[in-house]
């Protein structure tokens, strides 16, 4: 038999609904019917109902099995997933919505993640399936929405409220551009195991993949190895990533970082990283109460300052950071300025001062 | 297969109660009848234990003639956890929209099922379907299986990764361009550059129908293409003066947000000066019955976002401001081999192309690419003196 390859991912056409093929741009408009419930209207006039669904993004093959019988129940064995890990079910019968939603809410996914609500959480692999990992990235999400959950199943935000984690700063789920980040971090330099390191690694690979220029050839017993100027070590891992025997794990050090006021979205403001919140939180398994207690301070806090439509970047620029720190209550340290590249650029180069007597 | 005894996870068992859906469940219900999610289970109780990961460093696995695709994973406590001495993912191009039918999700479950831990990722941070955690020896046959059942391995190391794109224009009517047929022809194109790493560093391209980028490819790809439209805001009247009778304050909620300063509510009509629209959709997002993209519909495209390894994090910038719908596909092929020619000439190691653009300056890259600069590239023209002036330009 001819081994197959190269044959990229099934078309996309034969997985659409049919109401879809009919109307494939040609839509007019949509409103949204109740938190996770979408209806497209088509210019033919026909419609197409979504109904949305938050999922742990870890699925086994039985609750995927699951999954598909309701979609052959409900929608016609027709769905999709978003680019947030939730599940979308598509209906072209109005009548399916409210049995469809029971049969998620008793099958334990809830059903919402539609415009001024927190959506599902973009995250990463954490400890189950990655090297490099700084912490876990499902625990924390579910600690999270856990606490969350209402600002998932309620449009109850002044805009929409994007959360991320990552479990390290490779940033594999892209937390540099959320509303709500949180993020991995080391705090040390790596442990060089020499041994290793001369059996694994190429040096010169090695030292030219430190950004910072911060290991450099050495000799220990006689044989060649590297070692690291501490004070120039950032904890990227990008060394560990090309040199195994360089770790970084260290669980009395290790934690995380909460970062805020990113978007990717064009709408109103340009796109725009996250900000440095909060420093460093403990790694606190199995719930990271510290972290759930940081994130629902600062989500309470800017549902009930913001103004309709503004993000959280966009609220947090026009009242001023200081205020941010204020109303939170999160202490301003010497971690919160910027001194990697461009620091400059961040630095407030005017007397727009919002001062209050 | 041995009768398999659950350990006891009373840490992870923390993270089954509550409302919101829970992975530690998902694994448990894997392992009810596969001994590598019963150990993946022992293993991560045991980083939650002692508060570190203990996955090792990947090591070069994958199927026949492929560079990418896998992932390998070994476990740093073999012994402990025997099922998941080696666990590689299987990385797979999804279908473009993340579109199914339940029985291809049938498919995908059933190949798993027999051939590795029986979790998966829906989907993986780039968008691929993850299959979670196999053994070496069985890299081949689930390869095989799923090429017959018509999928296809994505993209790791220094390759093209596989493509993702928004809904577009299957359910969403701002979508200004076919961002699914973009996305199933340009990860179809390049197949070989996927599996066959040919680069200094990853590549990602990813498309969005209109600038409110649901796939966060400004922030996340390397080439971002993202739909746009050159003329007027399609305007509704009966339907503007509806949302204002519902409620919606369009002066301070709509106006008084527009970035571009140029639309006017009387309290009975709104005017809108297209000239000054920076085209950010939010008048659109907040009336989508009332207004609507322009048709003459294309795409923006950008250059060199990234997340923070190896030298920070980066947007993507302008690199063609408007490129006609029916161009898009044949434009973007043909950068992308001016610029994958330019990144393979001068990008070190591991260096994305945003990476290479801020080292060598954006006009020595224009030059390189064969592009003429232009006013959209830049948020304003430099302020700091230091020119460097090309020979042919003095005497």
């Amino acid at each position: 038999m001819t081994r197959i390859t190269d044959i990229g991912p099934p078309h996309y056409e034969k997985f659409l609904h049919p109401l879809i093929q009919r109307n494939y741009g040609h839509w007019l408009y949509h409103e949204t019917l109740a938190p996770g419930v979408l209806c497209h209207v088509a210019e033919s006039g026909e419609r197409i109902f979504t109904v949305r669904a938050g999922s742990p993004r870890l699925l086994s093959v039985a609750t995927i099995r699951r999954i598909a019988d309701l979609a052959d129940k409900y929608s016609g064995g027709y769905l999709r997933f978003t680019s947030r890990h939730n599940i979308e079910f598509l209906l072209d019968d109005a009548s399916n919505i409210e049995p469809l939603k029971r049969a998620l809410n008793e099958a334990g996914f809830p059903v919402g993640g539609t415009n001024n609500s927190i959506s599902n959480v973009v995250h990463t692999q954490g400890w189950i399936h990655c090297h490099s990992a700084a912490t876990d990235a499902s625990g924390i999400v579910k600690a999270l929405m856990d606490e969350l959950h209402p600002h998932f199943t309620r449009e109850d935000l002044p805009a929409k409220l994007r959360v991320a984690v990552a479990c390290c700063v490779n940033m594999c789920g892209a937390v540099h551009c959320s509303d709500i980040a949180i993020l991995g971090i080391h705090r040390k330099p790596p442990q060089i195991r020499h041994d290793a390191l001369r059996k694994g690694c190429e040096i010169p690979t090695l030292i030219a993949s430190c950004p910072t220029g911060a290991i450099r050839p050495a000799v220990v017993d006689g044989k060649r190895t590297v070692d690291v100027i501490e004070e120039q070590c950032m904890y990227c891992s990008n060394c560990f990533t090309v040199c195994a025997a360089m770790q970084m794990n260290d669980p009395e050090n290790d934690g995380l970082s909460i970062w805020v006021g990113g978007k990717v979205s064009n709408a109103r403001s340009e796109p725009k990283f996250s900000k440095l919140a909060i420093p460093f939180l403990p790694n606190n398994p199995p719930r990271w109460p510290e972290v759930v207690a940081a994130v629902a301070n600062i989500v309470d806090v800017y549902a009930h300052h913001a103004r309709r439509f503004e993000r959280l970047g966009e609220w947090t620029e026009r009242v001023g950071w200081p205020r941010f720190f204020e109303l939170t209550g999160i202490p301003f340290t010497r971690y919160h300025i910027d001194d990697f590249r461009y620091a400059g650029l961040s630095y407030a180069r005017s007397t727009h001062l919002r001062l209050r007597p | 297969m041995p009768e398999h005894q659950p350990q006891p996870t009373p840490l992870l068992d923390e993270l089954e109660t509550g409302p919101w859906p829970s992975f530690v469940t998902e694994i448990k219900r894997a392992a009810e009848n596969n001994p590598a999610s019963a150990d993946l289970l022992g293993l991560l109780e045991r980083s939650y234990q002692d508060r570190k990961g203990h996955w090792k460093h990947g090591g070069i696995v994958g199927v026949r003639g492929y560079g990418s695709g896998v992932i390998g994973r070994y476990n740093d406590v073999p012994d402990e956890f025997p099922n998941v001495a080696q666990f590689h993912t299987l990385r797979v191009n999804h279908p473009s929209g993340w579109f199914y039918t339940s029985d291809a999700l049938r498919t995908l479950a059933d190949i798993w099922e027999r051939h590795g831990s029986g979790l998966t990722n829906l989907h993986g941070a780039t968008g691929d379907i993850i299959l979670l955690g196999t053994r070496t020896d069985e890299l081949e046959a689930t390869f095989q299986e799923l090429a017959a059942a018509g999928f296809d391995l994505g993209g790791s190391g220094s390759a093209m990764r596989t493509p993702s794109c928004c809904v577009g224009q299957a359910r969403c009517e701002w979508a200004c361009f076919d961002t699914m047929k973009f996305c199933n022809d340009l990860t179809q194109a390049y197949q070989d550059e996927m599996h066959r790493p040919p680069f200094p560093y990853k590549f990602k391209v990813k498309a969005s129908g209109c600038p409110n980028d649901c796939v966060a490819a400004i922030a996340r790809a390397d080439l971002s293409i993202i739909g746009i439209w050159k003329d007027d805001i399609r305007q509704d009247d009966a339907a503007v003066a509806e949302y204002a009778a519902s409620g919606l304050d369009i002066a301070r909620d709509v106006c008084a947000r527009c970035p571009g300063q140029c639309m006017e509510w009387t309290g009975a009509h709104l005017t809108i000066d297209n000239r000054d629209c920076k085209r950010c959709m939010h008048c659109i997002n907040a009336m989508p019955k009332a207004l609507r993209p322009g048709v003459e519909r294309g795409a923006a495209i950008l250059i060199g976002a990234k997340a923070p390894i190896v030298q920070g994090a980066l947007l993507s910038s302008v690199l063609v401001p408007f490129v006609p719908e029916a161009e898009i596909e044949t434009t973007v092929r043909e950068l992308l081999s001016r610029i994958w020619e330019f990144w393979d000439e001068y990008g070190k190691n591991r260096e994305r192309i945003g990476e290479l653009i801020q080292r060598v300056g954006m006009a020595a890259f224009l030059d390189g690419i064969g592009l003429d600069p232009r006013p959209e590239m830049v948020a304003f023209p430099r302020d700091n003196p230091f020119v460097f002036f090309q020979k042919e330009d003095v005497k």
